[in-house]
């Protein structure tokens, strides 16, 4: 374990050796010497939950709806001191809905620690939901009243819990938790499905198990239904070629850093394409923010949020692995809202032969309401037809 | 078909043949058919089932040696049951062998194992004029037919009544009315008789009787243990040490008479606090047992390393709970009392505090302690784990096999505590290693045997040959 090469795109945390479980490949991060100033725990609800967001502003009464299992509590400290999560944590009463005030809610400081609480992987999704959500700024002829009215309203996204992925559980409950790791990379038949990185080692030991409670793509649902056996990788050492035991263990070193590369090049996914952050709350020595990758349907999205320290290091990190066809929704969005929502520019952006055809991929991609009635009704069933 | 070709197939036969009662010896060693960390109980017994069946349709007479090789009282009792119930297979020539294995062997087990042997005869409907033979021999033995008839009333019971052993002396009246009987002449049948009556009477009990009617006449749990104190077994002393020291009664725990692998159980069970409380008293436990363990086994080793798996798998399950660490712990101090010079590395290096301080903790890393162990050129190499390495996956038998290469000298050898049952034997490191189920600490010689045997390709002839040494050894012990 010498060499002692970070993962490029997590600066101050190492990927450790994979272990594999049926589907699953999971990928360990390390990080040595943790300064302990952000501490993370979790916070059970087990219920549905609705999310009131005052935050924007032309929305008012907005919430966000969705069974929330948990939530995190985060206590950092501004100087430097370590951070301590105090007699906060508790679990509430089952109850069938729960009431949360906000995404992320400042708690009550103790002792100089501040603490607030997030709803994890939801941050992101709101965010995600919430783009262009106003809908169309101008009211083109073909757009319906709803569209004018209400915008996006009602957006919805569906995923499926991590405990109902095939084999994740047993993969979860046997992977083998190395002595400093703060996070892990999963991978699903060798497609990225989730990064999950806390600050601290304790508070990763405690969360590991919260992975079953995440949310993932239905892909990836798909995928281990489909993949039950990962595809079988080899790193490995010819040992006729050894020639002494310095040599032997130059070339251990050389198989542990062949299976970093390996992780980094499955994880180009996320770490290798751009993104757009977004600053959520600004906590003095770190930010929390979520991030959004170009939405190409050709490529794999990964929607999450993160808290950086000020020098880059990544305290906390969740990403969800979004669906192909949750890929083009947000795609077609994006598309339409830069043509201003007009139909013949974004003909031309999206590359659609006709106006049919184009209307007929917004019904498809579930955003029919946004169009007038009697437009759907004529159209083609064949989206290529005239 | 010419001459040589017939030899050849022949050969090729017993190649086959040594190779099955390998893989079925093995998995006697190490397989319990209940949970492991990777796989469930099921598992494991539909797939130690088929072993059986197997071994047992293929090879019937060395299926019956197996007895004598000392493998697990579980695999032992699934042997006499199954050899019992398939009677008719037997061929003439071996019959007389087989009715002495059997025998010795029901007779070597533990009393409640048998007991549940003989009881799972009933259930299976095995009745064959041998079956009932042989339990009327065991249960008509004088020197614990009362004692047994106590303890395990029920199914003494049972398989009397099955095989048709007549109820001597006053077995009747004890076993049809029990303590309604006015009055037994046997003492113990009359103390248990007593026991139901008067609290006074429970003391001359075997203490799970007693338990119970300790409970039924409400006698406070301090007072019980302390006055039954004279009639427990000496695991039933250590299994109970804990709640007669929390009585305020002397644990009094013989530690010479416990199996290393216990010790080491009972050791892992206690809290940190507690073991760095006890440690001088468990350092010495180990010592007497491994003394004694050597003593017996005549053992003898140059310079050995050994290197022992603490990943979290060895955690075990709710079933065998930390058998494997158990095991590498156990094994750890039977070669170190054995060898000349002794090096044992961990996965994960060890709290301060050393070896009793060992938790279920981080990934399987066997590479790292492999390459530091074979930099002390040991004579000998034992691996004990489970053979699940995952930091990186598949390195450690690579690098075994390029230490094989570089130290030719060195016999390695991995010893697994646990049964792989989709691959139906231990999980293997590497095919130029051998890997051998391991049962208890004190079978590392005998292992090492069969090891070396393996390694050396002997022949069927010279397999048989061993293990008839070992039948005529196991059944000269019958007296």
């Amino acid at each position: 374990m010498s060499a002692e090469t970070a993962l490029t795109a997590l600066p101050g945390l190492r990927a450790g050796s994979p272990q594999v479980m049926g589907a699953f490949r999971i990928v360990p991060l390390l990080r040595e010497g943790a300064p302990g100033d952000l501490r993370i725990g979790k916070e059970a609800y087990d219920a549905y939950g609705v999310v009131r967001l005052d935050g924007l502003q032309e929305q008012p009464g907005l919430s966000y709806m969705s069974y929330v299992p948990h939530g995190l509590v985060i206590a950092h400290t501004h100087d430097g001191s370590e951070a301590t999560l105090g007699a906060t944590l508790g679990k509430d009463k089952p109850r069938r809905v729960k009431l949360h005030h906000r995404m992320v809610k400042a708690r009550a400081a103790e002792g100089g620690n501040a603490r607030f609480r997030m709803l994890p992987l939801h941050l992101a999704m709101e965010g995600f939901l919430a783009l262009h959500f106003r809908g169309p700024d101008i009211l083109w002829q073909e757009y319906s009243e709803q569209a004018a009215r209400r915008g996006l309203d009602p957006r919805r996204e569906t995923s499926v819990r991590g405990a109902w992925l095939s084999g994740f559980e047993d993969a979860v409950r046997l992977f083998e938790i190395h002595e400093h790791q703060v996070g892990v990379l999963v991978f699903v038949a060798e497609a990225l499905a989730t990064v999950f990185v806390v600050s601290h080692p304790d508070d990763y030991r405690k969360l590991h198990l919260s992975l079953l409670e995440d949310f993932f793509g239905e892909l990836l649902y798909t995928y281990a239904l489909l993949y039950p056996e990962s595809p079988r990788a080899e790193a490995r050492i010819d040992p006729r070629a050894v020639r002494d035991l310095d040599h032997l263990a130059r070339e251990m070193d050389r198989v542990r850093t062949d299976w970093r590369h390996y992780a980094e090049l499955l994880s180009q996914g996320l770490f290798g394409r751009p993104s757009r952050a977004e600053t959520v709350r600004d906590l003095g020595a770190f930010t929390l923010q979520r991030f959004y990758p170009d939405f190409d349907p050709r490529e794999e999205c990964h929607i999450g949020e993160q808290i950086l320290r000020r020098d880059g290091t990544v305290e906390y990190m969740k990403t969800f692995r979004l669906s192909h066809a949750q890929v083009r929704r947000a795609y077609l969005l994006e598309k339409l809202a830069a043509a201003e929502w007009d139909l013949d520019r974004a003909m031309v952006l999206l590359g659609a032969a006709t106006k049919a055809e184009l209307m007929k991929r917004i019904a498809n991609a579930g955003f029919g309401y946004l169009l007038k009635p009697h437009l759907l009704r004529g159209l083609p069933v064949e989206p290529g037809a005239p | 078909m010419t001459l040589s070709a017939i030899q050849a197939s022949r050969a090729r036969q017993d190649r086959v043949a040594q190779e099955d009662l390998l893989l079925f010896v093995n998995a006697c060693f190490a397989c319990t058919g209940q949970r492991e960390f990777y796989g469930d109980g099921h598992g494991q017994r539909v797939s130690l089932d088929f072993l059986h069946r197997y071994i047992l349709g293929n090879y019937r007479a060395l299926y019956a040696q197996v007895l004598a090789l000392g493998v697990n009282h579980m695999n032992q009792a699934l042997i006499v049951t199954n050899l019992l119930a398939t009677g008719r297979d037997t061929q003439a020539e071996h019959r007389a062998r087989e009715n002495a294995l059997v025998t010795r062997a029901l007779h070597t087990l533990p009393t409640h194992r048998a007991m549940h042997l003989l009881e799972d005869l009933a259930k299976r409907g095995v009745n064959s004029r041998r079956a009932r033979a042989i339990t009327k021999r065991y249960l008509e033995d004088l020197r614990s037919r009362d004692f047994r008839a106590v303890k395990y009333r029920r199914s003494f019971r049972r398989a009397a009544v099955h095989a048709h052993v007549p109820f001597a002396g006053e077995l009747a009246p004890f076993l049809l009315r029990g303590w309604k009987e006015r009055r037994f002449a046997t003492p113990l049948f009359e103390s248990f008789r007593q026991a139901h009556f008067a609290a006074s009477a429970i003391y001359d009990l075997p203490f799970t009787v007693a338990e119970g009617l300790a409970q039924k006449h409400g006698v406070r749990r301090e007072v019980f243990l302390e006055r039954i104190g004279p009639k427990l077994t000496h695991h039933e002393r250590l299994r109970l040490s804990g709640a007669r020291e929390a009585a305020g009664v002397a644990a009094d725990v013989d530690w010479s008479r416990q199996p290393l692998v216990r010790i080491a159980s009972y050791a892992l069970s206690l809290s940190l606090a507690e073991r760095e409380k006890r440690k001088a008293e468990l350092a010495g436990a180990f010592e007497a047992s491994a003394a004694r363990a050597i003593r017996r086994t005549a053992a003898r080793f140059g310079r050995v390393a050994c290197v022992l798996d603490r990943s979290f798998s060895s955690y075990g399950s709710s079933e065998k709970r930390q058998r494997p660490l158990s095991v590498a712990l156990a094994v750890a101090h039977f070669l170190r009392a054995a060898a000349d010079s002794f090096v044992g590395l961990w996965t994960h290096p060890l709290a301060p505090g050393g070896e009793l301080m060992v938790t279920p903790r981080g990934a399987t890393d066997l590479a790292t302690p492999i390459l530091a162990a074979l930099r002390h050129e040991p004579d000998l190499l034992v691996v004990v784990s489970d053979g699940f390495d995952n930091d990186p996956q598949g390195l450690a038998g690579q690098v075994l096999e390029a230490g094989a290469r570089l130290l030719p000298r060195c016999f390695m050898l991995h010893l697994n505590p646990v049964y792989d049952s989709e691959a139906f034997a231990p999980k293997a490191l590497s095919p130029a290693v051998p890997t051998l189920g391991l049962r208890d600490a004190e079978d590392v010689p005998t292992l090492l045997s069969i090891a070396r045997f393996a390694a050396e390709n002997g022949s069927l002839v010279e397999l048989s040959r061993e293990l008839d040494a070992r039948v005529r050894a196991f059944l000269d012990g019958a007296s």
